[in-house]
């Protein structure tokens, strides 16, 4: 039974929440009957050693689980209460006001401007593409960088660059919550800590859930942090809790590195 | 044997620390303990003793300070071993200010040797017992991860501030009964101020050991909810 | 090395025969009984409708068939056996096909000795290299970019015509040019089918009968007089010529893809 300590979701219905969750891949059980909130506006990071299930966590919060044949899942998934899974719920629509950001950073091999604009484009806005570009691009803090060179590949940008074009180019569909898997963890240090400012910043705006390996990063950005372990939520709640003071006795071990 | 682990090699260093922090508080203890038998034989010699060990006791409080900041910026320790690194600090800092009061105790006894005895005050053997007792209880409760008798050295400490003020009232009535008796009463009072102090250092360990092992902070009157229930049940 | 070697001296002999018989007029004239007066003219043009046909059907069909395999079929054994079957289909011999031609297209369907059943067998020999060429050529495409482009609610069919389509068209290209470039060559399917070695006119609709240019070389040879041997040369060399052309579109398409990745 995992220890979930306080969460104060200030009478709203969260944005996100699991409920007895169950991720299944044929045979094998990736994740297991996980329940947690995510309040909005804030930023809640998975931690956990390799294969804890983490990604696959949080990868059925936007339905990208239904793009793997063998994927079955159980339980619930919420977005603002509704069910995620419910049968009239269309997929694509999910993945617009629920955007993903990916380990490697994966630019489309298009100009900076055309990765931007993807996801305004198929979604049939005709208003002023520049402008949702421009905008998406500052966010992402990275208007300074390219506004001189739009038309240019993605491809040329540096590691970190093509990274923060992924967030802008996800946040140009303006979701509502952003699902971030190891989203610094192909990048140098530098790199990282600018992609940390960045979610600090964005963190007024949309509610942002984080996958990483790293605690110390998770201790850094996150407010509130979920330890998975083999597929189990182990324990979720406060950051400066769980860090300073955990209450389960592995999590106090993962933290410390006395495994994993 | 080197570490074939940085996390090793971390925890071999945290049992470095710690073994820094139990050699300091045995010298303290010891400083402390001789200091008071200095004061109730009027031995003279105890205050050279003692401060050879206070220097040893500074020396060490140093390289705890070292070790601790290295390990911090080092190896961002987390939950246990955060709350460990940082008491050790607060507990070294403490121990070295008891050290400290020791050596003031001892100069005090040397002076009240040379002057003329007072009639025998049995509240300061009272007084140096206890707050010896409680500094070397206090660090058996921190090797020992203890709360329960932690909690319990906090509530000692009413009884030592009782007879400072007690003390107080006798000594400042003798020295208004014979103005010779001036000198020795202000040392006496000055020894009652130290021990007094170096129980509320006590006390202080003794909150650290809570702050180490449930990561509360019970100082300065902060609620908790533990005790109040001990006392509550008590009355 | 040795067949390098031999290539060399058959081109060189081919082209020593031919050289003195290539000229416009052998271009711009019909066979004929006389070595003089033949040309490849209806030869020439029957192999351009005929390979233009062939890729119009194979190609959207191909390609089309490509997409479904990858992107959209689910993962059951029907899908694996028709890929399996594709994979054999690819080395049957075109004689065969050349049979299932005249069997379905000239006599079932009543299209006749014409440049539509040539083309429509053509295109089911080729059919299944494009088919596996251009699988090839999708899967080569990173799962990263449909991952991506999903991730931004995409449709299944934009992230296949925005993403994976764009990044896969020079392989699917290359793969098409050299199965058309195979066609090109074939004679004994179009045999069966009934193209002619001695036509006097260029088709004028697709259901004209028609010749190619393998047809016209190997009739030539067949002759007995010894300028038809100058003529098949100087046919071989025009069919080389269209080969080697195709070939290096092919090669200049691939070496853009390869610098694209």
């Amino acid at each position: 039974m995992a220890t979930t300590h306080g969460i104060d979701t200030g009478g709203r219905a969260p944005a996100l929440e699991a409920r007895g969750l169950t991720v299944h891949y044929g045979q094998k059980r990736a994740v297991h009957d996980v329940s947690l909130v995510v309040p909005t506006n804030q930023v809640v990071a998975l931690i956990g050693p390799s294969g804890c299930g983490k990604s696959t966590l949080l990868r059925c919060f936007n339905r990208m689980n239904d793009l793997i044949p063998s994927a079955r899942i159980t339980g619930e998934a919420l977005f603002r209460g509704q069910d995620l899974y419910d049968d009239a719920v269309d997929p694509v629509e999910v993945r617009r006001r629920i955007g993903m950001v990916f380990q490697k950073p994966n630019p489309f091999p298009k100009s900076i401007y055309d990765n931007t604009a993807f996801g305004p484009r198929i979604q049939g806005v005709d208003g002023d593409l520049d402008s949702i570009v421009e905008r998406a691009l500052r966010s992402a803090a990275l208007w300074d960088e390219v506004s001189d060179r739009l038309r240019d590949s993605a491809l040329t940008l540096s590691g970190g660059q093509q990274q923060r074009l992924c967030i802008a180019r996800t946040l140009a569909v303006q979701p509502e919550i952003l699902l971030m898997d190891e989203p610094a963890s192909a990048l140098d240090p530098i790199a990282t800590q600018r992609i940390e400012e960045l979610i600090y910043r964005l963190k007024r705006d949309y509610t942002i859930v984080i996958v990483t390996h790293n605690m110390q990063q998770a201790a850094r950005v996150s407010d509130y942090t979920a330890f998975l372990y083999m597929g189990e939520l182990v324990e979720y709640g406060p950051t400066d809790t769980l860090f300073t003071n955990p209450a389960e006795e592995r999590t106090e071990a993962y933290v410390t590195g006395r495994f994993g | 044997m080197t570490p074939d682990t940085p996390r090793r090699h971390f925890h071999d260093e945290l049992d470095r620390l710690q073994d820094s922090l139990l050699e300091m508080a045995g010298i303290a203890e010891r400083i402390v303990a001789l200091a008071a038998e200095g004061v109730l034989t009027r031995d003279r010699t105890v205050s050279r003793k003692v401060i050879a060990e206070d220097d040893r006791v500074d020396e060490l409080e140093v390289s705890i300070d070292e070790l601790a900041v290295e390990l911090l910026a080092l190896q961002q320790p987390m939950a246990r071993d955060l709350r460990l690194i940082i008491a050790t600090l607060k507990v070294s800092n403490d121990l070295e200010r008891a050290g400290d009061h020791g050596v003031n105790m001892a100069r005090a006894a040397k002076r009240l040797a040379k002057l003329p005895p007072l009639p025998d005050l049995p509240e300061v053997a009272e007084m140096a017992d206890m707050a010896r007792g409680m500094l070397s209880d206090a660090m058996a409760c921190f090797v020992a991860r203890d709360t329960t008798r932690a909690r319990e050295i906090c509530l000692r400490d009413d009884r030592v501030d009782n007879l400072r003020e007690s003390l107080f009232r006798i000594l400042v009535t003798h020295m208004l009964e014979d103005p010779r008796r001036i000198s020795p009463a202000l040392e006496l009072l000055l020894i009652t101020q130290n021990l007094e102090r170096i129980a509320d250092l006590a006390t202080n360990i003794a909150e650290d050991v809570v702050f180490l092992v449930e990561g509360r902070t019970i100082k300065h009157n902060v609620q908790d909810s533990d005790s109040e229930d001990e006392v509550a049940g008590e009355a | 090395m040795v067949g390098v070697v031999a290539l060399a001296v058959l081109l060189g002999d081919v082209v020593m025969d031919g050289a003195g018989a290539l000229d416009r007029r052998f271009l711009d004239s019909f066979a004929s009984r006389f070595p003089e007066r033949a040309g490849i003219k209806a030869a020439l043009w029957g192999s351009v409708w005929m390979l233009s046909l062939t890729a119009l059907v194979s190609f959207p069909l191909g390609v089309g068939a490509a997409i479904y395999l990858e992107e959209y079929a689910p993962r059951s054994w029907v899908t694996r056996a028709i890929q399996t079957n594709i994979a054999n289909l690819a080395g049957v011999p075109s004689i065969v096909y050349g049979i299932l031609g005249l069997a379905l297209f000239v006599r079932t369907l009543g299209l006749g000795r014409s440049l539509l059943s040539g083309a429509l067998t053509l295109s089911l020999l080729i059919l299944p290299v494009i088919i596996l060429a251009s699988q090839e050529a999708i899967r080569a495409v990173p799962s990263s970019i449909r991952q991506a482009a999903y991730g931004l609610g995409a449709t299944r069919w934009q992230v296949v015509r925005m993403q994976v389509l764009p990044v896969a068209l020079p392989g699917i290209l290359t793969g098409t040019i050299l199965a058309l470039s195979r066609a090109v060559g074939e004679t004994a399917p179009l045999i069966m089918i009934g193209a002619v070695g001695f036509l006097a006119f260029t088709p004028g609709s697709v259901m004209d009968p028609f010749t190619v240019l393998p047809l016209q070389i190997y009739s030539w040879i067949s002759r007995p007089q010894e300028e038809f041997r100058a003529l098949a040369a100087a046919g071989i060399i025009v069919l080389l010529a269209i080969l080697l052309g195709m070939n290096a579109v092919a090669i200049v398409l691939r070496n853009r893809y390869q610098r694209q990745s």
